[in-house]
């Protein structure tokens, strides 16, 4: 048993750490207020050689592991979610599947510009119909001599707006139900493939969320990610490695907000005292600083096993639906502890307030990992 | 060229400082490379990688310095050095690291070694010029910038805020000072291949030294943190008024004019 990271880790996160109180802190309020795309702020991770970075070196990659992967979540989580979100999305649903079920022609094509940074990594997986039920998938995918041609819509998509490819989910024997889904790497420059970013979001403002529309999207019969028919058990692996993500991303916000919500009540004075003083806030501060540590714990335990290449499922629920119920709580204490400062921007634990939120929710609900938990211990 | 940078772990001191038995307590600090060492670093790279050769970090330091060793390898560095006197000799200062860094350093046809301008933790920019004076070799301080060419090299030097140009030639030993470059950061493929390169690892015994050589000069009274900073005074009332109460209170009260 040893619960020290390795020394690559450490370096990880120093490295992460200080470039994102340098570079991702300092415009994260004014990123929240506009909307603007972090898209300098990868520039500067593609030249550090971490967009890729627990891929393969054979494909650009920074053969780390996924550890450092929640670390570098994170730590980025820690002061931007929306910048959090974004790599999150870009390595565990971008390049993962590539990674995990593209042959090595696919991931020569298309892996290496997302481990380069060249291209952000997206997956078009959520339909307006299909959510957790991938049974209710509307898109199809029918081969016409060489080509597939795929017809439907998505939404909910992550960075598709800067993505120069991603893996779409498609019918492609209805009468197979979920053995009849499968997995396209598709061009976004490919004619009838349309990317539409206009969601008003309560938060996570400067994360790229889209709905895409495929209208005759023909792409060479290649182009099928793994098997025929795989599709669905595919992005469930998937979703196994980006639940690690939002969990990474979880922890990484709580701290964000618990540093706050620990700094402001040792400055604010009340009644003669710092209200670090008060039993009332105290507790508060343990409870979040202990949960805080729990979920770490179990997001880096997640992480470990799939990096044994143990089964990590259960795990992996655990980490993302303990940590990110633990985040939204510990944002909602953070906020509390402002009091009046806490509703106002200028304080910052409003937006991870907001941002918090989307944790519950995205890559499996908080309902969805308690079925995948009950699944799991033999319900 | 052959270039060494001297580096030394330090407690950050961005970060809580308490003091327990007379010493800094080592539980709950921060510990990174001295950010003075730093630039020294990043200035041995840079000009590695436009002169060719080598760049070699060097430590005094117990195994845990190893760690600020693998950063600057991580940065870029080629290889790492690590003299571990803390077994033989109880105390330490600027006189007993010169002379073990020198000794380490005389055989080794250094064209340039680079040091930090001070660390952080003791202050006393002592360390590089001892070690110029003990090999021999030119030194130049508090450099902001520097350029070599052939064995000429052309240095910029702070001066109090003001800067002073000096011609010299190699072999030379020069102390950075905040402004000579910007460090980089360790990429995640340095990161991944700082734990495989080269870090040698010494002992006292490994030098032609013995312990009375290197004997420390100066003797550690007592170590105390400053006095906590008292609220400061805002002056009100017209400009003039102010000024002349300013005048008054620094003549009178801080006795600086």
């Amino acid at each position: 048993m040893n619960f020290d990271l390795t020394d690559e880790q450490q370096m990880v996160r120093k490295l992460v750490r200080e470039f994102a109180e340098a570079e991702v802190a300092p415009g994260a309020d004014e990123r929240d207020r506009t909307g603007e795309f972090p898209k300098e702020i990868f520039e500067k991770f593609s030249e550090l050689g971490l967009m890729g970075l627990p891929f393969s070196e054979e494909y650009g990659g920074g053969g780390a592991d996924t550890t450092s992967f929640a670390i570098v979540t994170e730590e980025l989580s820690r002061v931007c979610a929306s910048t959090g979100i974004t790599y999150s999305a870009h390595i565990s649903l971008g390049g993962a599947p590539l990674h995990l079920f593209g042959t090595p022609e696919q991931k020569e094509k298309y892996l290496t510009p997302i481990c380069t940074g060249e291209s952000f990594g997206a997956f078009g997986l959520t339909e307006p119909n299909a959510g957790s039920d991938a049974g209710g998938t509307e898109t199809t995918a029918v081969l016409e001599g060489d080509e597939w041609v795929i017809n439907g819509s998505k939404c909910f998509i992550t960075n598709a707006s800067y993505a120069k490819h991603l893996a779409v989910t498609a019918i492609t024997d209805r009468s197979k139900g979920t053995n009849g889904i499968s997995a396209f790497i598709v061009p976004t420059d490919t004619p009838g493939f349309t990317v539409i970013a206009n969601y008003e979001k309560m938060g996570l403002h400067s994360s790229n969320t889209t709905e895409l529309i495929l209208e005759n999207v023909r792409v060479p019969k290649e182009n099928l990610l793994g098997e025929i028919g795989n599709g669905y058990k595919q992005f469930l692996a998937t979703l196994d490695g980006g639940r690690i993500g939002i969990g990474a991303m979880a922890v990484g916000l709580a701290q964000g907000a618990y540093e706050k919500a620990l700094n402001y009540a040792q400055e604010r004075k009340q009644f003669g005292r710092s209200i670090s003083n008060f039993q009332a806030i105290q507790f508060k501060l343990a409870d979040m600083a202990m949960n805080i540590e729990l979920s770490r714990n179990m997001v880096y335990k997640a992480a470990w096993l799939k990096d044994q290449g143990r089964p990590f499922k259960k795990e992996a629920a655990f980490a993302k639906l303990f940590a990110s119920e633990m985040c939204m709580r510990v944002c909602d204490q953070a906020v509390q502890i402002h009091g009046g400062y806490g509703y106002i921007k200028e304080y910052q634990v409003e937006r991870f307030f907001r941002d918090a939120k989307l944790l519950e929710i995205g890559e499996g609900t908080s309902e969805v990992q308690r079925m995948v938990i009950a699944k799991q211990i033999g319900c | 060229m052959n270039i060494y940078a001297l580096v030394k772990r330090t407690f950050d001191t961005e970060e809580k400082i308490s003091i327990s038995n007379g010493a800094i307590a080592e539980d709950g600090a921060e510990f990174i490379i001295n950010p003075y060492d730093e630039y020294a670093v990043e200035e041995a790279i840079k000009l590695r990688d436009e002169h060719g050769g080598e760049v070699t970090v060097l430590s005094i330091g117990d195994e845990d310095s190893e760690k600020q060793l693998r950063t600057a390898l991580a940065m870029g560095a080629d290889k790492a050095v690590l003299i571990n006197i803390e077994d033989d000799i109880d105390d330490i200062d600027e006189y007993t690291s010169a002379k073990v860094i020198a000794d380490y350093l005389k055989d080794k046809n250094a064209d340039l070694i680079l040091a930090g301008n001070v660390a952080i933790d003791g202050g006393s920019g002592q360390v590089g010029p001892r070690v110029a004076e003990l090999l021999g070799i030119n030194y130049v301080t508090t450099i902001t910038e520097l350029t070599i060419d052939g064995t000429n090299a052309t240095v910029v030097r702070d001066v109090e805020g003001d800067s002073e140009t000096i011609e010299t030639s190699l072999p030379l030993l020069v102390t950075a000072q905040q402004g000579l470059n910007e460090p980089r950061y360790p990429s995640l493929p340095g990161i991944m291949k700082a734990k495989k390169k080269p870090l040698e690892d010494l002992e006292f015994d490994d030098l032609d030294l013995d312990e009375d050589d290197v004997e420390a000069k100066t003797e550690t009274k007592e170590v105390f943190l400053p006095p906590a900073k008292a609220a400061g005074r805002v002056l009100e009332g017209e400009p003039a008024d102010q000024a002349a109460e300013l005048i008054k209170l620094l003549r009178n009260e801080a006795k600086v004019i």
